[in-house]
């Protein structure tokens, strides 16, 4: 908009120096974005070269094998299992937590204070390091209750729950007022109306917004590291017990000299990969959907 | 005074829609409640990871005291000094601003001003998707096919600079491709959306009458961003940094797998080295006692110091916002 305006108002071509400065500074920007493309072409051509040739129905489902074996023997059942798992309490655990805290900070604080300091806080603890919230967990809970998937989904809801906040917060803010006011003429109650108008009408967004939330979490290994260690066999339990995941099953064989167990890890990158992407791709379709139906 | 009815405001009163009666059910007050408790535990999981964290970590800090910023780290010898850790956390975040924070900036300022809408887009799906790539797929792949090849690189630079005075000192000495620089590089990659995406929108808030003014001026667009875009921006550019910043402090999986695991302080940026996520997710498996209080306590030292930059940037980027809305 302001570029044609630019090019069509001027009365007089600048200089000709003034124009190649102009000229340079709008390659170095393309020269930037070339910049990130490359890196990421690079990591998502090999994730998926290294990865497509060892990923079979075997390999998603076997037991996970000592490292010294060939990539050809066993596979990462048990991370794809963990890490489904844990990925699914923890979002069990800090969506609706997450939707509540957004509707107080929306429905309910208005200009409090409290409310104000609590949206605050909430968007300093997404700076909060992932290993910090690993340790965290370590301290309350693994230390008296021991290793288990549970553990781990605490860690993951911590670091989901202010991502959750803040993506509803967002939703809330768009539904407009007059459908509130609508409801309350009829006499309903600020629950009610929360719960039967204000929610339903934002659920698109909220969704989506929580599925980028649980795509995040569910590649950090970091708050897994202290929380579920590793194990080479399903456990189907995932309040007790040590478990595993893709993540740290990735972190672990990425420092094994071996090649069937590097083999291994680049499968289960592409395996990670694959899962965030559908997630992205669901998200978006919500996304979409939710816009049509607000027209 | 329990039942009355409140009177309907004046067309355009401020404030949220209030329901009519005053009289609230028990179900509508239990909801409320909740909402606040969901609301508090985001104070609440602050404070508790600040407490727990702190008491595990009580022995290093009381038997320590000021020696935990000692640069000896020598886990056989009960000797647990964080200095080289909080160097190599610096050193690595400061890499990884210096390659990111322009590269960013460009990015936003070309979306922003310079392609149209309709490729806007694509561009920010593009940026995006890095977000998505795993910090552990990044460590793998920095440590399997990324340091491998750019070993040969810094071994040909830092012959070329040997005995230049200040250089031979950065980029000099013994290089390995797990190091200080490919830390930097792999977080420079990762934290690129985050900044790329906080610095549009604050680029984005600049009125279009500014930028149309200094286009009628005859400003070329490069005038046209230092001119009008740049002061606007300046402050909420500045927080996007920070945010940056926090976020190369504390990311782990990657650095960890790429940065060599060497507890040296040395300005040679191709050695290994090691940085606070990085010794605590290397090492904490085998830890216990006052190793293990160390490393709770560096996790200590860590979310203090990311709260710090956190807090400082989220109130800058709400400052510039409310300034420019205000404007």
């Amino acid at each position: 908009m302001a570029a044609t305006t630019g090019q069509t108002v001027d009365l007089q071509e600048p200089p000709s120096w003034r124009r190649s400065k102009n000229r340079i500074a709008t390659v170095l920007m393309v020269i930037s974005f070339v910049l990130v493309i490359i890196p990421l072409g690079f990591v998502l051509y090999t994730v998926i070269a290294k990865g497509i040739s060892i990923i079979s129905w075997q390999f998603l489902t076997a037991d996970i094998p000592p490292n010294v074996l060939p990539a050809s023997i066993g596979g990462m059942g048990p991370a794809v299992v963990g890490t489904l798992e844990i990925t699914a309490l923890a979002t069990v655990l800090a969506v609706p937590l997450g939707v509540l805290g957004a509707v107080y900070l929306n429905e309910y604080g208005g200009n409090k204070l409290l409310a104000k300091v609590i949206g605050f806080m909430s968007d300093v603890m997404t700076g909060v390091p992932s290993i910090v919230m690993g340790l965290f967990i370590f301290s309350i809970w693994v230390l008296h209750f021991g290793y288990s998937g549970l553990a781990g989904a605490l860690a993951l809801g911590c670091l989901m729950l202010p991502i959750v906040i803040r993506s509803t917060y967002e939703m809330l803010r768009l539904v407009p007022d007059p459908l509130r006011e609508a409801s309350y003429a009829l006499g309903a109650s600020k629950a009610r109306v929360t719960v039967t108008v204000v929610l339903p009408t934002a659920l698109g967004g909220i969704v989506s917004g929580a599925l980028l939330a649980v795509a995040r979490a569910a590649g950090e290994t970091a708050p897994l590291l202290f929380t579920i260690l590793t194990v080479t066999t399903v456990n189907k339990n995932v309040f007790s017990g040590a478990n595993t995941s893709l993540p740290s099953q990735i972190f672990a064989n990425a420092s094994s000299p071996y090649v069937g167990a590097q083999a291994r890890g680049w499968g289960a990158a592409l395996t990670l990969i694959a899962l965030a992407f559908i997630l992205m791709i669901v998200a978006r379709l919500v996304t979409a959907r939710f816009a049509r139906n607000l027209q | 005074m329990s039942t009355v009815t409140q009177q309907a405001g004046p067309a355009g009163t401020a404030g949220p829609a209030r329901p009519l009666s005053e009289r609230r059910p028990l179900g509508d007050r239990t909801f409320q409640i909740v909402a606040l408790a969901s609301g508090l535990l985001v104070l609440v999981i602050l404070v508790l990871i600040a407490v727990s964290t702190s008491q595990q970590a009580s022995s290093w800090f009381s038997t320590e005291g000021l020696k935990i910023f000692s640069s000896t780290w020598n886990p056989s010898n009960n000797q647990f000094g964080a200095l080289p850790f909080i160097y190599g956390t610096a050193i690595t975040a400061i890499i990884a601003l210096v390659m990111a924070v322009p590269v960013s900036v460009g990015i936003a300022l070309l979306l922003t001003e310079v392609v149209p809408r309709r490729w806007a887009r694509p561009i920010v799906y593009v940026i995006d998707l890095l977000a998505v790539v795993p910090s552990v797929v990044w460590g793998l792949w920095g440590i399997l096919v990324f340091a491998p090849w750019i070993q040969h690189y810094y071994a040909s630079v830092s012959s070329g600079v040997n005995g230049i005075p200040v250089l031979d000192s950065l980029f000099g000495g013994q290089t390995s491709g797990a190091s200080f620089f490919t830390a930097g590089i792999i977080l420079a990659f990762m934290i690129t959306p985050i900044v790329t995406s906080l610095s549009r929108e604050v680029i984005a808030t600049v009125p279009t009458i500014d930028k149309e003014g200094a286009y009628a001026l005859g400003a070329t667009r490069l005038e046209m961003i230092n001119g009008a875009v740049w002061p606007h921006s300046q402050a909420g550019v500045v927080g996007a940094v920070l945010l940056g910043l926090g976020r190369a402090m504390g990311e782990t999986i990657a650095v960890a797998l790429v940065i060599g695991s060497s507890a040296t302080i040395t300005s040679h940026l191709f050695a290994p080295g090691y940085n606070m996520p990085s010794v605590i997710a290397n090492e904490f498996g085998e830890a216990s006692g006052l190793f293990r209080a160390a490393l709770i306590g560096m996790g200590v030292l860590l979310f203090a110091f990311t709260i710090i930059i956190n807090v400082i940037a989220r109130a800058v980027v709400e400052r510039s916002g409310r300034r420019q809305r205000g404007a």
